[in-house]
Formats: C-alpha cells, sequence, structure tokens
C-alpha cells in the first residue's frame, strides 16, 4: 500500500506528477520538497518576456497556493532535500527525516559554471532560476554593454531581449557557429543573420580564456587576444544534471539519473523525471537526456503513473521551441544519426523547414516560423512515417503529403 | 472583471471571474479549468490549449495569426471556431464569453 509520497523538486516536473497523482485518484500523503521558496513555476518565460519586464511574477506560477491547499500537498519549499537514505526510505529536510513509501525525484539541470580567471567576478551571471533574473534586469541599461558567453538557447534568447531593451550585445560562441547542438547550419545562418539584422555583433569560433575587471567585470579576454568591454557578462555554456543527492544515495548516475522506460531508477522505491533523468528513448532506440519543457512534462505525468503502479512506458517524441525576436523555431525529433537533411523553402522568405531524413525514414524537423510543418512533424515522426526526399524539397505540398 | 463561461470535457459549466491582460489560457489555468493542458505555457508551440469559441463571439476576437493557424490544422478535432487559448487575452469586452474544452488534446 503506497501511503505516502514525496517529490523532490518544484519545477516543471514536481509540478505536473502532482497534477498527475491527484487526478489520477491517489489519495495519500503527497509532499512537495524544493530548495527554491517560491510555488512551481514556468522557467522558458525567464530569458524573454519576464526579462523584458512584460510579464509579471504571479502569471508564471503553474498553479497557485490555492490548488495545493485544496489537492492537500504538504509543501516544504525553501529547504533543501540534504539527504536520501534509500535503505531506511527517508529523506532529510530541514533537519527532519521524512519517511517515504515511493520517492520521484524531479530535481533538473544546473547551468554549466565558468572556471576561467575572474569568472567570479561581481556582474558576472547565469540565466536559470528567478532570483537569477533580477541582479540581470538591474544591469541592463540603455546602451551598455552586454557580453553573452555561449550562443545556444539561453544565450541567444537573452540577447534579443536584451538588444530589444536598447542595449549593445554581443555573443562569443566557441563552435563554429551558433546553436551548433541543436540545428542545421542553414538554421544557424538564418538565426545568426537576424541577429546581426537586430544590432547584435555574434562572433565565433572565439574562445573565453578570462574575465577582467576591478569591482566588478569589465573585460571579457578571448584565446586570440581581443578584448570585449562588458558593463555585464551573461554565462549560458549549457547545464548540467543535478545528481549529488542520488549519486550519494548510491543511485545510478550517468549524464544524468539513470532511469529505465518505467522512470525507474536502481532503487526500486525511487523514480525520476525530467531534466535530471539518462533515460530511454524507444522510438530513437537509445539512451538521451533532454533539457525541455516537453520532457519535463510528459516523463513526470509516466512517473506519476507508474509511482501507482500503471506500468507506462515513457516513449514519447521529443520537442523543443526557441523565440528570438519575432521569429519561432519550432524542433521535433532528434536529430542525430541522419544521412540526409532537405531543406523545404527559402530562409529569404521567413519562413522554412530542415528534415532531417535516414534513407525515407522523418527523425526530425526544424521549423522556422512555419507551425504546420512542425505540427504535422510531431505524427510523422511518431509513426515513422517514410517520406519521398523529392517530394519534401517542395513546401507547396502539405508534409504529410510527401509521400 | 470579465465573467467567462467554460464547458469542461465532462460537460461541467464553470463561471469563472478573469483577470484583465492575462490569456484565456492562464485564466483557465489559475481556474483549474479542466482540459486546458497548455503544455508550453502560452508559447503558441504546442496546440494544447486549444478551445472552441461560441461562435456568437469569434468575429470580436482579434483574428488567428498565421503560426496559431499552422497549430491548430493539426490539433485535436479543429473546427471553424478553435482557437489556442493562450492567443486570446483577456479584456473588459469579453465579459460573458462561451468557451467549450474540446474532449481532449493532441498528444501525439
Amino acid at each position: 500500500m503506497i501511503s505516502t509520497i514525496l517529490i523532490i523538486g518544484g519545477g516543471q516536473a514536481g509540478a505536473q506528477a502532482i497534477d498527475t497523482l491527484r487526478r489520477e485518484g491517489y489519495g495519500g500523503r503527497l509532499v512537495l520538497i524544493g530548495d527554491e521558496p517560491e510555488l512551481p513555476y514556468q522557467r522558458p518565460p525567464l530569458s524573454k518576456k519576464y526579462l523584458a519586464g512584460e510579464m509579471a511574477a504571479d502569471r508564471l506560477v503553474f498553479r497557485h497556493r490555492s490548488f495545493y491547499e485544496e489537492h492537500q500537498v504538504d509543501l516544504k519549499l525553501g529547504h533543501p532535500a540534504v539527504r536520501i537514505d534509500a535503505a531506511a526510505r527517508q529523506v532529510e529536510v530541514a533537519g527532519e527525516m521524512l519517511a517515504y513509501d515511493r520517492l520521484l525525484l524531479c530535481v533538473g539541470a544546473e547551468s554549466r559554471r565558468m572556471t576561467c580567471a575572474g569568472a567570479a567576478l561581481p556582474g558576472v551571471h547565469y540565466l536559470r532560476s528567478l532570483p537569477d533574473v533580477a541582479p540581470i534586469q538591474a544591469g541592463i541599461k540603455p546602451g551598455g554593454r552586454i557580453v553573452i558567453i555561449g550562443g545556444g538557447y539561453i544565450g541567444l534568447e537573452t540577447a534579443a531581449t536584451c538588444r530589444a531593451m536598447d542595449c549593445q550585445v554581443t555573443v562569443l560562441e566557441m563552435a563554429d557557429r551558433i546553436m551548433n547542438r541543436v540545428v542545421a547550419p542553414s538554421v544557424s545562418q538564418y538565426f545568426a543573420d537576424e541577429h546581426r539584422r537586430h544590432g547584435v555583433t555574434i562572433i565565433c569560433d572565439t574562445r573565453v580564456v578570462r574575465l577582467e575587471g576591478g569591482d566588478r567585470v569589465e573585460r571579457v579576454i578571448c584565446a586570440d587576444g581581443t578584448s570585449h568591454a562588458a558593463d555585464l557578462v551573461i554565462v549560458g555554456v549549457g547545464a548540467v544534471a543535478t545528481t549529488g543527492l542520488a549519486s550519494a544515495a548510491g543511485l545510478a548516475c550517468d549524464n544524468g539519473i539513470v532511469v529505465d522506460e518505467y522512470c525507474r531508477t536502481s532503487d526500486p522505491a525511487i523514480y525520476a523525471a525530467g531534466d535530471c533523468t539518462n533515460h530511454p528513448s524507444p522510438r530513437f532506440g537509445r539512451r538521451v537526456r533532454l533539457e525541455s519543457v516537453d520532457n519535463a512534462f510528459e516523463q513526470a505525468k509516466t512517473a506519476a503513473l507508474n509511482l501507482l503502479d500503471r506500468e507506462v512506458r515513457h516513449d514519447r517524441v521529443p520537442w523543443f521551441w526557441s523565440d528570438q525576436f519575432d521569429n519561432k523555431l519550432l524542433i521535433v525529433g532528434l536529430g542525430q544519426d541522419y544521412d540526409r537533411q532537405v531543406l523545404r523553402g527559402d530562409p529569404a522568405a521567413r519562413s522554412f523547414s530542415v528534415c532531417y531524413l535516414k534513407g525515407r525514414e522523418l527523425l526530425a524537423v526544424e521549423a522556422i516560423n512555419h507551425s504546420k510543418d512542425y505540427m504535422a512533424a510531431r505524427k510523422l515522426i511518431a509513426e515513422r512515417a517514410l517520406l519521398d526526399p523529392e517530394k519534401l524539397a517542395d513546401i507547396g505540398l502539405p508534409l504529410k503529403e510527401a509521400v | 472583471m470579465p465573467k467567462i463561461v467554460f464547458i469542461e470535457p465532462g460537460g461541467a459549466r464553470r463561471e469563472v471571474s478573469a483577470q484583465i491582460g492575462i490569456t484565456l489560457m492562464e485564466t483557465a489555468r489559475q481556474h483549474g479549468v479542466q482540459g486546458v493542458v497548455a503544455q508550453c505555457g502560452g508559447a503558441c508551440a504546442c496546440s494544447t490549449c486549444h478551445v472552441y469559441i461560441d461562435p456568437a463571439w469569434l468575429a470580436r476576437l482579434e483574428p488567428r495569426e498565421e503560426m496559431e493557424e499552422g497549430m491548430l490544422e493539426n490539433a485535436w478535432e479543429p473546427r471553424p471556431n478553435s482557437r489556442l487559448s493562450c492567443q486570446i487575452h483577456i479584456t473588459a469586452d469579453l465579459d460573458g464569453l462561451q468557451v467549450t474544452v474540446p474532449q481532449r488534446q493532441r498528444d501525439v
């Protein structure tokens, strides 16, 4: 009999698991433990509308406090879980040992930190959580010089937001193109052009070696000796799964907390979901660790069902999005192990997509301002549809008819 | 505060007070209206906040933009009065708006 479920981590996954557990009729004790004091909130707007001051903080929360009261969720927020005693099935939080029948870890990921000289200077910021935003906003002034280290989603979304707030923005990227790990070269090129058109300076193939300044950061120095003056530095160089608590409890961890397709860790009473997991993708036939709203939501839903012994597999086609200036990038599937990319449409028309094929099988689509291709692709990829590459190149033909 | 009526998938009628300036999706979520999933949180990236608008009210809303149009085409059972509730902003004029939540949301 399962009478107490503890959830550690009050992000997207933790909030969703609560919703699913109560909706599915779980009537036992339910405790949410989180190190952040806020009610579970959405992170995506932090680099966009919220940073721009266009969205109030109360619009970030998934549910207001009344929801948790009504659904009898015991909130232990602002108190990090210190330790899991897996043998005794207890979690230590705020000096108290809480017993569980089942434990769900939704502990997410954390910003990868810069370790070079000067990385700890005041004025160097990361952007992942709500408290990160106010200090950045305080440093944003019209005409202010902002250097962003890392040309990934966070770096570029933040660059677009800061530029719209009249800052001088420079993005420094180590690879030869922005978003190189997540999109095709033609998509990188399109977004680089968009940023430059809006006045953002993008410099690729450059490696930051140190940050300099007196009381606060003043310059970013690259390996080739170039120096970039900065009033504010924002670092977006990726994230690492939060595994400290799990590995200290003896759970298998390897680039994330290792779970099976039922979201079970190596301990039969402990499950995990969201950015923190390394999980199998049945559709793509390999293990993945995904940092996305979609995966946090869906895996937490599945984990919640499995906490109630429903035996449901997590088998989804992942999707992602990014907003930069007035462009919406929508990605579905995993663009790896492909043998050909097909461009649909003309980037100059500001609406196009790139399809990834292995043979005739559609693996992934990156749609730029083209929601039709994206929505059609979600279905086609899940169904393992086979498409005709020649027909696919004709954007006038709906994606689902390119067979 | 404008009153909005939601008909939930089971047929239950929920009349709620909506805050001006937020979206119809956020209104549904704040009040725990069943069936408005809103997975992407209002980014027009998932279609899971799809609703049917009382046809009498359709013309009083700002029209769909192309991005929403493309999302709705592949939403669950789209109809001419389909909208993504994240794209509708609450104004005083919407007092009395009636919205029906589909039996389910697209889940692929």
